[in-house]
């Protein structure tokens, strides 16, 4: 087990020779990252851990990439994309164009089943989506738009109780344990690395999805992104976080109005 | 029994079960206190629906404060914590929650293990941990990093639980102060309470 100098050490270390900037990552989450890690890649003591992540920037690559949470799906909490479907979308429908932002978009499988919902509503076709995350491996993923074809009863059970009366499958090619989405979704997509930490906004946006990200942040950093996500926001623009995050005691609190009972946020000043 | 001497300063009762847990808290629940001393959180392996039937459920059974946990709610005493679907339950340094949507942990999300482990880090000595009847062998860990950092470990008794798995795999593996039934397990929570 990893003490709590030991976290600060490799933190330090992250920051200093990579700037990579974990210090104000929620400490519990990371330190049991960490752990994991250490067990997974058999290390015999704490500084060869450390060692390693000093002075191999490939084994680097991997570290981050497995200190940082990567679980995602498509349509995780229907009752969320059933409220953007109604709620939301049907509000941005009269833009000209509808600028959308994935924040920590991971390996994409929300910047798909949000292109199959304006796709549905009939406004691909004047969207663009843009999707970052702090990983260049994982938009690698992302953009390719290959996924396994094991969860994807799963994700035709949520589209369905997301409101979606299509096929499921017609959305995708399925070869050899994967599937492949239309070209046409992901041609409405672009994917960069950008980190929530340390970059500045990039545009200004009608909607940020940020979904269980910001759990692994402290206070501070929860603050500062939530400022540069407000920054972002066109408006009467849409913020939507994750079922357990909220904009509640944030300094933007008082710009925002919640729509209906789902995390998502309506900015009205 | 005189448990109220095994621990001087309780401040955390942790409580994790699976399948046949339920049943156990719905006695446990409404034979608490008026007010506790120490803050109880329950962990509980559930459907990955994020809707609040299992807390309005317990609800019903108390008349303690109850919440299922939201990223970063701080740990008040007296107040009953419930995990929420879909998301690890981990206890930071400075007495907060927070919330971790990684991979599954002994196939589970929420994790007891991961709660039990992470509050061990922080509360030590001064936590109890409970684990309940279930089918699977998650809370084992937990349990042993509870003892590790100077807590106190309980399982029901297996004969008494729905299914006997759970605990007995701790019973095999973890360090374990008391082996107790339904009625001694609220008991023992009852005699821990300074309020």
């Amino acid at each position: 087990m990893i003490e709590e100098k030991e976290v600060d050490l490799l933190l330090n270390d992250l920051l200093e020779v990579y700037g990579y900037d974990f210090t104000h990552y929620a400490r519990a989450s990371l330190k049991r990252r960490i752990n994991r890690l250490w067990s997974l890649d058999k290390f015999p003591s704490f500084a060869e851990m450390r060692y390693r992540v000093r002075s191999d920037p490939n084994y680097l690559k991997r570290f981050v990439e497995e200190l940082t949470v990567n679980v995602t799906e498509m349509f995780r909490d229907p009752l969320f994309y059933k409220t953007l479907r109604t709620d939301v979308l049907s509000k941005l429908a009269a833009k000209p164009f509808i600028r959308v932002w994935h924040a920590g978009c991971s390996t994409g499988e929300e910047v798909f089943s949000m292109a199959i919902l304006l796709k549905e509503a009939n406004l691909l076709h004047k969207s663009l989506l843009y999707a970052t995350d702090l990983n260049s491996e994982v938009l690698d993923i992302a953009r390719k738009g290959i996924f396994a074809l094991s969860p994807m009863k799963q994700y035709s059970e949520n589209y369905i109780l997301s409101g979606g009366k299509n096929d499921f499958s017609s959305y995708y090619t399925a070869q050899y344990g994967h599937v492949k989405f239309n070209e046409e979704l992901a041609g409405k997509m672009v994917f960069s690395t950008h980190n929530l930490v340390s970059d500045r906004s990039f545009n200004e946006f009608d909607l940020i999805l940020c979904r269980n990200v910001l759990i692994y942040f402290d206070k501070a950093l929860q603050e500062r992104v939530l400022t540069l996500f407000n920054e972002s926001l066109g408006p009467l623009s849409y913020l939507a976080l994750g079922a357990k995050e909220t904009l509640k005691f944030s300094s933007i609190q008082l710009q925002f109005q919640q729509v209906e009972t789902e995390k998502i946020w309506r900015k009205i000043k | 029994m005189a448990e109220n001497q095994v621990i001087d300063d309780c401040k955390i009762v942790l409580i994790g079960g699976s399948t046949g847990s339920i049943d156990v808290l719905l006695k446990l629940l409404p034979a608490l206190p008026p007010t506790l001393s120490f803050a109880l959180i329950i962990v509980l392996h559930r459907k990955n629906t994020s809707d609040s039937t299992l807390a309005n459920l317990f609800s019903l059974k108390t008349n303690l404060p109850l919440k299922e946990v939201d990223d970063k709610d701080s740990i008040v005493p007296g107040m009953i914590y419930l995990a929420p679907a879909d998301y690890h339950l981990l206890i930071e340094q400075d007495g907060t929650f927070s919330l971790d949507d990684s991979e599954k942990v002994n196939y589970s999300r929420p994790s007891i293990d991961v709660t039990f482990e992470s509050t061990a880090d922080v509360y030590g000595p001064s936590l109890v941990g409970i684990l309940l009847s279930g089918a699977n062998a998650d809370g084992t860990n937990g349990l042993s990093a509870i003892k590790r950092a100077g807590g106190v470990t309980i399982v029901q008794q297996p004969e008494t639980a729905q299914v006997a798995f759970m605990p007995q795999q701790a019973i095999l593996s973890a360090p374990i102060d008391f082996v107790l039934n339904i009625q001694e397990l609220i008991s023992f929570v009852k005699a821990l309470n300074k309020a």
